[in-house]
């Protein structure tokens, strides 16, 4: 066998490796940012504000500084001139009205649990202790904490603004030329059509990543150095420069192990600025690690919004116009992407559907909160629960199976490309394949068959089958789309490509993974493109002074963006090889090819792998006049187009009708991702993505009361699921490359939350919509269950109490 | 101060520790294993589950005086001779992880669940596994990978 189908037998792409960064995880050879102690450092303590909104009158810190071991203890007052500020990157309009965000404020706490001092101590236990120490006098404000309350600004979350209203951002397809008038459908609907009208409420979630963030900042070299649990190591390097006055290059970033994000790390905190500003104004190493209860009160919380949509359509079901108006809550402060998180799910509305017209609107609005910004999804999980909530209500409406009412209106496989209302144009896709796989995988029409004859037979289980068509728009983003978005920065990405002497590879990659598997993945990549062994290559990233280049990991763009300059670049180390070899082989270039890692002289058995190439070139005695010995490459790529991967997700769930208890019995999806790396890493992201979307449906909400205080601020209140409530998927996969990227790809790692909300949400209402139920809010508790069923109704603004889903194996009397 | 001798990862070990001091600190912090992480304060993620005597205990929830003249072992130690523990190769396997946060966590305690009940069911071990909390994986690989340990060890 030569060595070129040796290594076409063993191609990389597509193979289900284990990952590489397995090892160090499951012996606890890990570098979280915690672990990290450095000599003599000292250790940080938040204050943070009980109240919603308070005026600080005064702080009096002398007794936590007499406390044990205590160093200091600073105030807003104190590190007003070295903070720096909390920036907001993307003013989604050109007025919108946006506080000023010290990372700690000295007159004014805007929400509960924001910083207002900070105790300095040579071991954490006695910073927690001293904090406890710090008097400060709060004059108590009214707090605005409803949002719809806060839309209307009966009280200010920041009085000095005038207004709770931050931004009204519109699309309106008419003005924009890529659709029709918006208002000219729904008349038309209202006469001869039909008309549907909902508002959706997308409850307030809370990331909750397993890994508290901690912040480590080292500033006793000529770089500070700073660790932390982080998505965008280089974002916050930025950030910490723009704003605090220390150059760029004095600054280094680092972000080692890091457990989950899910866009929660996707910020730039408080909590990193303030280490950083005392780091600096005491020499020595310091480090924060948040607790869980402060992670839960401090971190971004994700979605937040009433949703109103218009949907018409003409009689026999085909959709015409759809109207979307949102009310967006903030928090207390426009956070990174702040305004902009609702924003990107303004061009996912119209999803897969054929609309003519459509008209999207999101107000955003200030209240005394934690600040919102991106979790899982950013935007596109509430759009996709949005319509496919109302997809379903318009095939209730006409007494069609759901799937039906899709088929009828989405665009059929040999329409693409496609151009929709939002003048986005989606490259490939087959809505019908993926559709008629998933049908099959659940067994669709034996469960129709069971939920008829349950019906029938007035069973007190009520069997629902949930559909979502969904479809997202991933990778962040072509740059000059974020510009025309007045978004602050592009959405290229960077990757270089080492060849070390010994034919080991070093590649560099500016996205920053926090448990996706880029090392394996990017090392698959690599291993097909040079043809060197996958052990050969190895990933590095999170650290500023190693991957200097990079817009990091958000946004299912890792691998269709990050990847892609992955692949410019190990092509062109190839050909910068290229001659090098040609001219140790003595040929001509032209006479040249290069497969399977080696460049061969056409028609002879001559030939050297690029790893000898590597060595040569290292070595340097012999290589053409002319060009230096060097063929390490980099690239940055600039996407052309989003990418958008689409699937049908089927769950069926039972519903005890005289409980309101819910069991999930089934969970399929067929997701068109393009083409895969590795289906192991896929169907991790597929898994891990379901589940938090089921969360959304049935389990989670970051609830306040009235006074502003999240009343879910700990692990016993805020119910991620455990392993009990949840159960196994059945995943499979459609393909329809992409043609926006060589490889053919989709993002993964959103692509599950987006879809299964609705598909739950739409099973459960399926199962009891014959009981006269056309809505429940989420999360979908046994309570708002039974209530709907009742007829009291669950869809309205009805806030989550009591007990939320228990385990579905302790239901009581068992939807079995 | 108290003073405390254990075992920790085969180990002997003996220090001076304040009464108040959590096992997971005195681990993290006395002794530099920092494979057993915090995931919260009110001993509810299971990150930093451990053995105390062979049985998985949540070492947030344990002072270290209560560890005095015990056998700890963490996720350090449960390999031997550099050989994965097959919990561990099955996590590896089964692609059970992602961040790899919950990890240690989750190892021990499914090393536990299966010293206790070698042949589990799926519903046992979603049971067994409810006081670990995974936000990456969705628990599906989770339980695989502990079908999958159950298997080789039968
Ligand atoms: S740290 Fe969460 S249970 Fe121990
Ligand atoms: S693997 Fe990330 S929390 Fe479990």
């Amino acid at each position: 066998m030569t060595a070129t189908e040796e290594r076409a037998a063993t191609a990389e792409i597509g193979r289900d490796r284990r990952r590489k960064e397995d090892q160090r995880l499951i012996t606890g050879r890990t570098r979280w940012t915690d672990n990290i102690t450095l000599p003599g450092m000292l250790h940080l303590a938040m204050v943070r504000s009980p109240f919603a909104h308070a005026t600080i009158r005064s702080i009096d810190t002398s007794a936590a500084r007499t406390s044990a071991n205590v160093v200091t203890v600073l105030t807003g007052a104190d590190i007003a001139d070295d903070q720096g500020v909390i920036i907001n990157a993307w003013p989604i309009t050109k007025d919108q009205v946006s506080p000023t965000h010290l990372p700690m404020p000295s007159d004014r706490a805007t929400f509960a649990g924001e910083i207002v001092a900070v105790v300095v101590a040579r071991s954490a236990a006695e910073a927690r202790d001293a904090a406890e120490l710090v008097d400060v006098d709060y004059e108590e404000l009214p707090a605005a904490v409803d949002l719809k309350e806060s839309a209307a600004d009966t009280v200010l979350a920041h009085p000095d603004l005038g207004t709770n209203k931050s931004a009204l951002w519109t699309f309106d397809s008419g003005e924009a030329g890529t659709g029709g008038d918006v208002e000219e459908t729904i008349d038309k609907a209202r006469s001869d059509g039909i008309v549907i009208e909902r508002e959706y409420r997308q409850q307030r979630l809370i990331p909750a990543f397993m890994e508290p963030r901690s912040t480590v900042v080292d500033p006793t070299g000529e770089q500070i150095t700073m660790w932390s649990a982080t998505q965008i190591p280089h974002v916050l390097r930025f950030a910490l420069a723009a704003t605090t006055g220390v150059p760029e290059s004095k600054i280094r970033v680092v972000a080692p192990d890091v457990g989950g994000g899910f866009g929660g790390k996707l910020q730039t905190t408080p909590e990193e600025f303030i280490t950083f500003a005392v780091a600096r104004r005491l020499g020595k190493p310091v480090k924060y690690t948040e607790t869980r209860s402060e992670s839960l009160v401090a971190c971004h919380h994700g979605r937040d919004q009433w949703q109103k949509l218009t949907l018409a359509a003409e009689k026999d079901g085909t959709v015409t116009g759809l109207k979307v108006e949102l009310l967006a809550d903030l928090g207390s402060y426009n956070a990174l992407l702040g305004g902009g998180t609702p924003v990107l799910g303004a061009f996912m509305f119209n999803a897969i559907y054929k609309f003519q017209a459509y008209h999207f609107s999101v107000q955003t609005v200030l209240t005394n909160k934690t600040w919102t910004d991106a979790y899982r999804g950013a935007g596109r999980p509430e759009a996709t629960f949005a319509i496919e909530r109302i997809m379903d209500e318009l095939a209730a409406e006409l007494g069609v199976d759901p799937l039906e009412i899709r088929e009828r209106n989405w665009i059929k496989h040999d329409e693409f490309p496609y151009t929709t209302v939002c003048g986005l144009e989606y490259d490939s896709g087959n809505y019908e394949a993926a559709t008629e796989r998933a049908k099959e995988m659940i067994g669709y029409d034996e469960l129709r068959a069971e939920q008829k004859q349950r019906r029938e037979s007035g069973d007190r289980v009520q069997l629902g089958i949930g559909v979502s068509t969904f479809t997202e728009m991933c990778g962040l983003a072509p740059s000059r789309v974020l510009g025309s978005l007045d978004y602050g920065a592009g959405g290229w990405e960077h990757a270089s490509v080492r060849m070390l002497a010994t034919g080991k590879v070093e590649l560099v990659t500016g996205v920053s993974p926090h448990g996706q598997g880029h090392e394996t993945a990017f090392s698959q990549i690599v291993a097909d493109r040079l043809g060197v062994p996958f052990e050969d290559v190895e990933v590095l990233h999170g650290d500023t002074q190693v991957a200097h280049k990079g817009m990091d990991t958000y946004g299912s763009r890792s691998l269709v963006i990050g990847g892609e300059a992955v692949v410019k670049a190990a092509d062109r180390v190839i050909e910068k090889a290229r001659p090098i070899a040609a001219h140790l082989l003595e040929a001509s270039v032209d006479d040249l090819d290069f497969a399977g890692g080696r460049f061969s002289v056409r028609g002879t058995d001559q030939g050297l792998t690029i790893q000898e190439v590597a060595l040569a070139t290292f070595a340097a005695h012999n290589y053409p006049e002319g060009i230096e010995p060097y063929i390490d490459a980099e690239a940055t790529y600039d996407p052309i187009n989003f990418n958008f991967p689409h699937g049908t997700h089927l769950c069926a769930m039972e519903v005890d009708t005289e409980t309101g208890a819910v069991r999930m019995r089934k969970y399929v999806c067929c997701d068109d991702i393009g083409n895969i790396i590795n289906p192991l890493i896929v169907a991790g992201q597929v898994h891990g993505g379901v589940t938090q979307g089921i969360a959304q449906a049935l389990f989670e909400e970051a609830v306040y009361d009235d006074a502003g205080t999240l009343v879910s601020g700990s692990l016993v209140d805020y119910l991620v699921p455990t392993a009990a409530d949840l159960i196994s998927f059945d995943i499979d996969h459609t393909t329809s490359p992409s043609l926006t990227n060589t490889l053919g790809t989709k993002g993964v790692g959103e692509a599950g939350t987006i879809a299964s909300t609705p598909a739950v949400v739409n099973a459960i209402v399926d199962a009891v919509r014959h009981l006269g139920v056309n809505d429940i809010q989420m999360p979908c508790t046994p309570e708002r269950v039974w209530k709907a069923v009742q007829g009291v109704g669950a869809g309205g603004d009805d806030p989550t109490a009591g007990a939320a889903m228990p385990h579905f194996d302790e239901q009581e009397g068992g939807a079995q | 101060m108290t003073k405390i001798q254990l075992t920790v990862d085969g180990d002997t070990v003996s220090d001076d520790v304040e009464p108040r001091m959590l096992l997971v600190q005195y681990l993290r912090e006395k002794l530099g294993k920092t494979g057993t992480v915090i995931g919260c304060d009110t001993s509810n993620c299971g990150a930093c589950t451990v053995h105390l005597d062979g049985k998985s205990v949540k070492s947030c929830n344990v002072l270290a005086v209560q560890a005095d003249g015990r056998e700890v072992t963490t996720i350090e130690g449960l390999a031997t001779n550099g050989e994965l523990h097959p919990v561990q190769a099955a996590f590896h396997e089964c692609h059970a992880l992602q961040c790899g946060f919950c990890t240690p966590g989750m190892i021990m305690q499914s090393v536990d669940l299966l010293n206790d009940n070698p042949n589990p069911s799926e519903e046992e071990i979603r049971l067994g596994l409810e006081g670990n909390l995974c936000r990456c994986t969705g628990y599906h690989n989770i339980v695989k990978a502990v079908q999958t340990a159950a298997g080789g060890a039968s």
